[in-house]
């Protein structure tokens, strides 16, 4: 996995993802990235949190709640913004991609991860798939 | 058939020739998609199967509602409805 591409990520947009990601702890969290596509690459300035609607394994797994994403679609839409991507959480896990996170994946968006250990915020990392793989993409603050 | 549009994803925009949303003329959300696959074709095959049903990992929304707690691909589409794609998203540690 290489560093390819990057992603800017707005110093609030940071703060309230760590939020999101830390209050939501010992459970993965998850939701949407919204931003804008320019010639230098995609820039988050929401993020938007969304249910987890795997409560059975919400210590490892999560399903975000397409009524959400289809909010966060719309409100994206009504400013001209995009949704470009998705970020979940790995509590006390690196914020590097399973498997299962792969296989679940589409090519185009960026998968932001952050790890939470402990119920802090350790690292945040983001991903895209490209021919069925991960690439690391720089952040950006 | 009425004019309804169908809200294009990101991920699948690159089967659209960059187009967020297309206008369509159809009665159901079956005839929506085939309007749309029958100029965006790489489109129709990432929503529907060979058999013509919807994809797993893909849902499909009629105004607010997701057309699985309405009539599936046969929900009647009225004039000026938004017919949005939405990537299913899942993964985890595990």
């Amino acid at each position: 996995m290489t560093t390819q591409t990057a992603l800017a990520l707005t110093a609030e947009a940071r703060e309230h993802l760590t939020a999101l990601a830390e209050s939501a702890y010992p459970n993965e969290a998850c939701g949407a990235l919204i931003g804008r596509r320019n010639e230098a690459g995609s820039s988050i300035h929401e993020v938007a949190s969304a249910e987890n609607l795997n409560r059975e394994r919400a210590h490892d797994r999560y399903e975000l709640n397409p009524v959400d994403l289809l909010k966060s679609e719309e409100r994206a839409a009504s400013t001209g913004a995009e949704v470009l991507g998705i970020w979940h959480t790995h509590p006390d896990h690196p914020a590097i991609p399973s498997e299962t996170d792969r296989l679940a994946a589409w090519e185009g968006w960026s998968y932001i991860i952050v790890s939470v250990l402990e119920g802090r915020c350790d690292s945040i990392r983001s991903w895209r798939l490209v021919e069925d793989a991960f690439i690391e993409e720089m952040i950006q603050s | 058939m009425t004019q309804a549009t169908i809200r294009i994803p990101t991920p699948l925009r690159t089967f659209t020739n960059g187009a967020s949303q297309l206008q369509v003329e159809a009665s159901t959300v079956r005839e929506a998609l085939q309007a749309a696959g029958a100029e965006h074709e790489e489109l129709l095959a990432r929503i529907l199967d060979d058999a013509g049903e919807l994809r797993t990992f893909v849902n499909l929304f009629v105004g607010s509602k997701n057309i699985s707690q309405l009539e599936g691909l046969d929900t009647p589409v009225a004039k000026d409805d938004v017919l949005s794609i939405l990537p299913a998203v899942a993964g985890g540690i595990r």
